[in-house]
């Protein structure tokens, strides 16, 4: 589907300078190969002389030994030749083996820049673009550049040196068929400028279309199941098979637009060579030129067929990749908006106290009208564990996803020990804070590398106390134990077996600040005891933020706030709140069916991180 | 990366490249059956994506032969162009030196008429050829991704996504890049050469006797490079998919990727990972950087060995000079196009090794198939009478996780299912939706065996609901109506009212034409789990199967959708699988699972009174309760 209107690579090209601006902006990656380049330049035009050379010999052997039956002559000539030849084979192998590593070896740097700005760029930059337009653009998008870097822009330069070339010997050989020759470049001008421009338009439409295309596969990929259980085969098929019509009629358009053009560059050096030989002949008649001279001429012309055919070729290409280029620099031209700032400090773990204060936190998501969370006031004193409670959509996990920044408050501040998040480094605030989603997010890795995430130093124990406390020693009973690969290739894990491996995840290298999504909502009754158990342990060490959804799991917490319509409308002890907020308790009393009353007056005002467990649990 | 018998992975081999994935526990995780590297099984391969191109061009024929006849006329028109050269030279100008313009004209004329068919035919062939190429390519990728949605949860699962992404994505593209820019040239090359073989024959035996010298060493050349070329782009193809797979994972998981900072490793292996596309791609760049300039090099040779015997002949009278300069202008036809024909060589070797993919994922056969022969499932209330016939089944051959299952649920009965994890709870769900078949017995809905019934009615009966609920892009009516695409608004609007999701769909930006991937748009997990409550009731199944699908939610939004399921689930079959006793106990009888067997059947209340696990389980949940 297509992107974002503000993404919208269309507003943006129309808007847009120079059709190769952000082509050229590319140069950087070609710079580590500038000496290459040239030494390609030398060996292409080096073997394009030689080749040139070769009817200028045979002219040579027509007009000298030939003519004057000189035997001598003829075999010095043929050697002559053959030498030629060589060389010229040998220069192109020069040139092409060359060419190869640096066209490659660009090809991959750009792509690791890309992916690594993508992996700079917010969430909600991916929120935004879909997946699949992002992969076009590393995939097709690169190596229609890679192809015109390397290939066309250089037989764009060598094309044109040859034909330059090719009609100063021709001029000299016989200046009014040259000069004509010359003037034929002019028809050559207008028909590839005037297919440029139909090009480029075409191209950056095909270009989209294929990311469309890609998002639609990757879409389907992610959702298959859901598909299956629908059967809904028919009318997905039927929703590609639209795409894919669109992507063939473009490229039905563009073959057109080849078609005519190529054929075009074909009649005009044709055309040139049928007066070329007429004229040549007529001339060879009165003795204005040799029947050698005459030969060579003819055979230099037909050099000019390649480079003026493939004019058609090298401008498609180039316009292709002016359009990829486009493409690409639209997403490294997104300013990756939440950065480390000027002067960001890195906190020790051992040196945080972990107090995590929101201070008149607002938040909205860019574009939208409403916002999500307003006036958030809120202390988490060092070792507290606060639970939040509210409504499906009421802003609990946009809450929570501030703390590692992977969305910047909108105003107000958050901040950790007295420091704004945004002054500390980011890779240390996001060591700090261990977090675990709603949606357990696995990839097809090993398990090790699923829980070490961004510690690949994580030591073995530090990995078994993790397992351990999400209850998730199961994974060492897996077939590979810690090396089976698990996510979406591997085993498919159940429900509670990926959310107790996103848990070990979240508190291995004991964080100081832990962030948890509703951590224990996969998880049997029996299991969730044992997990909080566990966790309770842990989160007498941390200041953690929990969003909750069961009564049971409140245990965990030492406080509660109520968020309502993204807004803190009460916070307490559980008990507290129960007994006082209609409210909390229409959200988190016990089920009708079981519904006995809260132990109202249980809490004092004062309480204690450590006391607090222990009222919820009478 | 094929998998080796032992428990652990090879060590010390590129830790970095290798390591990280971990062992896969399907052997075949990485491709699909038909690819393997046996000789045999490429061999088979290439049987298969040659009757795949077969079966592609098939209904072309027609335009085929058109494009053909013209690329002959183009072919022919071009070749004209040196022998008009020859005849000119040998007899336009000696009648012209006596001041007969005649032969010349003729000549001239011809030239011109040469030209306008040779611009007439390549315009009519290339626009013909593309055509043709771009209904092929149509017509192939709707074939893979009809297959791929064919094919069972099972490969999908081994398959993974990003691969079956790079399957439709790069090595579609691929075979594009061939049909953009190559056919026409690798066509008319094949076809001057042998045209030009045949002219060179009939203008001078000896010289072309001369001439057919080279042959030897270009085909040699030829095949040493078609072989090797063939392996080095299978190559670039496996590593390019896993250059895709990584970059999807790691996009879909940005979140996860950022806040565990991640970034840099996943760095290293992207770079280790384009790195190792970068090298096989080099290698099959090199390998034509080394034969375009060998077959120039034999080109060469043989002009200038042409040169001097020519040269030498016509010396002796025994050949015309005009020939002799024809016959050097066709040598240049001769090989130029054969340098062509690597430029496109590439091309062509690249999209051959992506068809074999493509091949490879057409031959897969789907685990789960139509039936050949369906039975239709009776109609009329009172259905959904599910039994499980001594159903054994496992995802693996040696782990059984189900073993010789009995089980009958009556139609409109609600049956709870619990159990710890790997009990199997999950299984007997996918069973009844048929994402998989049993290894043994039979599932039996109304009487039929799934096996036997078509997937459209099966999908009418039974609908899973699973904790995945996946959201398309479109608008949050869209995916609702996902359930029953023939839907209007007002059955829409009613489904999500009937499960309590109208009002937050009410108050998103668009109310229900909300894109869900659109900024604003994006939905918190208990939300999406609400549209796909909405979906499912839309869908208005026989067979309901809620596998953890209220997880997510709100104790009062569950309390509602809850509510709702009372009505939904009085006249149908249900089977609900949930953590939470509360949805438990509004079954109508409970099934205690463990290891694959039923351990307690039974009413909920009867069996939170008896002393079994329920039992046990119903206490701790009640004591949890505050």
């Amino acid at each position: 589907m297509p992107v974002e209107s503000d993404g919208d690579p269309a507003a943006r090209a129309a808007a847009g300078t120079h059709p190769v601006h952000n082509l050229w902006r590319l140069r950087p990656y070609l710079r580590p190969y500038a000496a290459e380049f040239v030494w390609l330049l030398v060996a292409g035009l080096a073997g394009t002389a030689a080749g040139i050379a070769v009817p200028l010999v045979v002219q040579r052997v027509v007009d000298g030994p030939v003519a004057r039956h000189e035997t001598a002559g003829l075999l010095q000539l043929g050697g002559l030749a053959l030498l030629l030849g060589v060389v010229e084979a040998v220069l192109i192998f020069i040139r092409r083996w060359v060419q190869s590593s640096s066209a490659v070896g660009m090809e991959a740097a750009l792509r690791a820049d890309v992916y690594a700005h993508l992996q700079r760029l917010p969430t909600n930059f991916h929120d935004r673009w879909q997946s699949g337009q992002l992969l076009s653009r590393i995939t097709s998008d690169l190596s229609v550049i890679r192809r015109f870097l390397s290939f066309g822009v250089f037989f764009l330069v060598l094309n044109l040196t040859t034909y330059v070339v090719v009609v100063v010997l021709l001029i000299n050989l016989h200046p009014a068929l040259g000069v004509l020759v010359a003037a034929s470049a002019v028809p050559l001008l207008l028909i590839s400028r005037r297919f440029g421009r139909h090009y480029h338009a075409a191209s950056r439409r095909m270009q989209d279309q294929q990311g469309d295309v890609a998002t639609l596969v990757e879409e389907t990929a992610q959702g298959l199941r859901t598909m299956k259980a629908y059967g809904r085969g028919p009318e997905l098929a039927a929703r590609f098979a639209g795409a894919a019509r669109r992507l063939h009629d473009t490229g039905v358009g563009k073959g057109r637009l080849l078609a005519n053009t190529s054929a075009l560059l074909d009649l005009v050096p044709n055309v040139t060579l049928g007066v070329v030989l007429a004229a040549g002949a007529a001339a060879a008649a009165q003795g204005a030129l040799t029947i050698g001279e005459l030969v060579a001429f003819v055979s230099l012309q037909l050099m000019l067929i390649w480079p003026v055919q493939s004019l058609g070729w090298i401008i498609a290409n180039g316009q292709e990749a002016a359009t990829a280029a486009d493409r690409i620099q639209e997403v490294l031209d997104t300013p990756p908006e939440i950065v480390d700032s000027p002067g960001a400090v890195a906190l020790p773990r051992d040196a945080v106290h972990g107090r995590l204060r929101f201070e008149r936190v607002a938040f909205s998501y860019p574009g939208a009208t409403t916002g999500v969370l307003r006036e958030i006031d809120l202390t988490i004193e060092p070792g507290e564990t606060l639970a939040l409670v509210g409504a499906t959509g009421s802003g609990k996990s946009t809450l929570l996803s501030l703390v590692p920044r992977l969305h910047d408050v909108t105003t107000g501040r958050i901040t950790l020990d007295g420091h704004d998040l945004r002054e500390l480094r980011l890779a240390s605030l996001r060591r700090l804070v261990g977090v675990a989603f709603e949606e357990p997010t696995l990839f097809s890795m090993s398990v090790r590398e699923n829980l070490t995430l961004g510690r690949p130093d994580a030591g073995d124990d530090e990995i078994r106390a993790a397992l351990a406390l999400a209850q998730a020693d199961f994974a060492y009973d897996l077939p590979w134990g810690l090396a089976t690969r698990v996510g979406e290739q591997g085993l498919s894990l159940s429900g509670g077996q990926r959310q107790r491996l996103a848990l070990a995840r979240a508190v291995l290298g004991r964080p100081a600040v832990l962030v948890l999504d509703d951590p224990l909502s996969a998880l049997d009754v029996h299991t969730e005891a044992l997990v909080e158990a566990a966790l309770r342990r842990v989160l007498r060490d941390s200041t953690a933020l929990l969003v909750v959804h069961r009564p049971s799991t409140i245990a965990l917490a030492d406080r509660v706030a109520l968020l309502e319509d993204g807004r803190i409308t009460a916070t307490g002890r559980h008990s507290e709140l129960l007994a006082t907020v209609p409210a909390y308790r229409a959200l988190l009393a016990a089920e009708p069916t079981v519904g006995h009353p809260p132990p109202a007056g249980a809490s004092g005002p004062s309480s204690s991180p450590s006391d607090g467990w222990g009222l919820v649990r009478s | 990366m094929s998998v080796p018998e032992q428990a652990e992975p090879p060590p010390e081999e590129e830790p970095e490249l290798t390591r990280w994935r971990g062992t896969a526990t399907d052997p075949e995780a990485d491709r699909s059956r038909a690819e393997d590297t046996s000789p045999e099984a490429v061999a088979r391969l290439r049987r298969l994506s040659r009757t795949l191109l077969g079966g592609l061009l098939r209904p072309h024929r027609r335009r085929l032969a058109a494009a053909v006849a013209l690329l002959l006329a183009q072919n022919a028109a071009a070749m004209a162009g040196p022998y008009l050269v020859m005849i000119g030279i040998d007899r336009a100008i000696p009648p012209l030196r006596a001041g007969d313009a005649g032969p010349l004209v003729a000549v001239a004329g011809a030239f011109a008429v040469a030209s306008v068919t040779e611009y007439a035919a390549r315009r009519g062939f290339l626009t013909l050829s593309a055509r043709i190429g771009q209904a092929v390519l149509l017509d192939l990728r709707q074939r893979v991704f009809g297959h791929f949605l064919r094919l069972s949860v099972g490969f999908h699962e081994r398959y993974t996504s990003g691969r079956m992404v790079s399957r439709l994505t790069s090595d579609l593209d691929s075979i594009a890049e061939l049909v953009d820019g190559g056919i026409d040239n690798l066509v008319l090359a094949g076809l001057s050469i042998l045209s030009v073989a045949a002219i060179l024959l009939w203008l001078d035996l000896p010289l072309a006797a001369v001439t057919l010298f080279a042959f030897p060493f270009l085909f040699s050349l030829s095949r040493w490079f078609a072989r090797s070329s063939a392996s080095a782009y299978r190559r670039t193809r496996d590593a390019v998919a896993l250059v895709i797979v990584h970059f999807v994972e790691s996009m879909r998981g940005i979140r996860a990727v950022q806040a565990f900072r991640r970034e840099p490793r996943n760095q290293r292996i992207f770079v280790a990972l384009g790195d190792d596309y970068r090298r096989s791609s080099l290698h099959a760049f090199r390998l034509i950087a080394t034969y375009s300039p060998a077959i120039k090099l034999i080109g060469n040779v043989t002009v200038a060995v042409v040169l001097c015997y020519g040269g030498w002949r016509v010396l002796g009278g025994q050949t015309e000079i005009g020939v002799l300069a024809a016959f050097l202008l066709y040598l240049r036809r001769f090989f130029e196009p054969m340098q062509e024909l690597s430029q496109f060589y590439n091309s062509l070797q690249s999209a051959t090794a992506a068809l074999e993919k493509l091949a490879g994922v057409l031959d897969e056969r789907p685990a789960v198939a139509e039936p050949t022969r369906p039975t239709p499932l009776p109609t009329g209330p009172g259905r959904g009478e599910l039994i499980f016939r001594s159903v054994g089944f496992g995802y693996r051959a040696d782990t059984p996780i189900l073993r010789r299952l009995e089980l009958t649920v009556p139609a409109g009965q609600t049956v709870a299912l619990i159990g710890p994890t790997g009990a199997g709870k999950s299984t007997i769900a996918k069973l009844v939706a048929r994402f998989h078949d049993p290894d043994t017995g039979a599932v039996r809905l109304d009487g039929v065996d799934l096996r036997d019934v078509r997937d459209a009615d099966l999908r009418r009966a039974v609908v899973l609901v699973t904790q995945e609920n996946h959201l398309f892009s479109g608008t949050v009516a869209e995916n609702i109506r996902f359930g029953c695409p023939g839907a209007d608004d007002a059955a829409v609007q009613a489904a999500a009212r009937a499960i309590g999701a109208h009002d937050f769909i009410a108050a998103l930006p668009e109310g229900y034409a909300t894109q869900v991937h659109r900024r604003g748009g994006r939905l918190s997990a208990g939300q999406r789990q609400l549209v796909a409550f909405a979906r499912a009731f839309l869908a208005d199944p026989t067979v309901l199967i809620l596998d953890e699908a209220t997880s997510s939610l709100d104790v009062p939004t569950e309390r509602l959708v809850q509510r709702a399921l009372g009505t939904i689930l009085r006249d149908r079959t249900a089977l609900v699988i949930a953590h939470r006793l509360s949805t438990v106990e509004t079954a109508d009888r409970v099934l205690v699972l463990d290891g694959g067997r039923v351990v307690e059947d039974g009413p909920p209340a009867v069996l939170a009174e008896a002393d079994g696990r329920y039992a046990a389980l119903h206490r701790q949940w009640r004591e949890s309760l505050v």
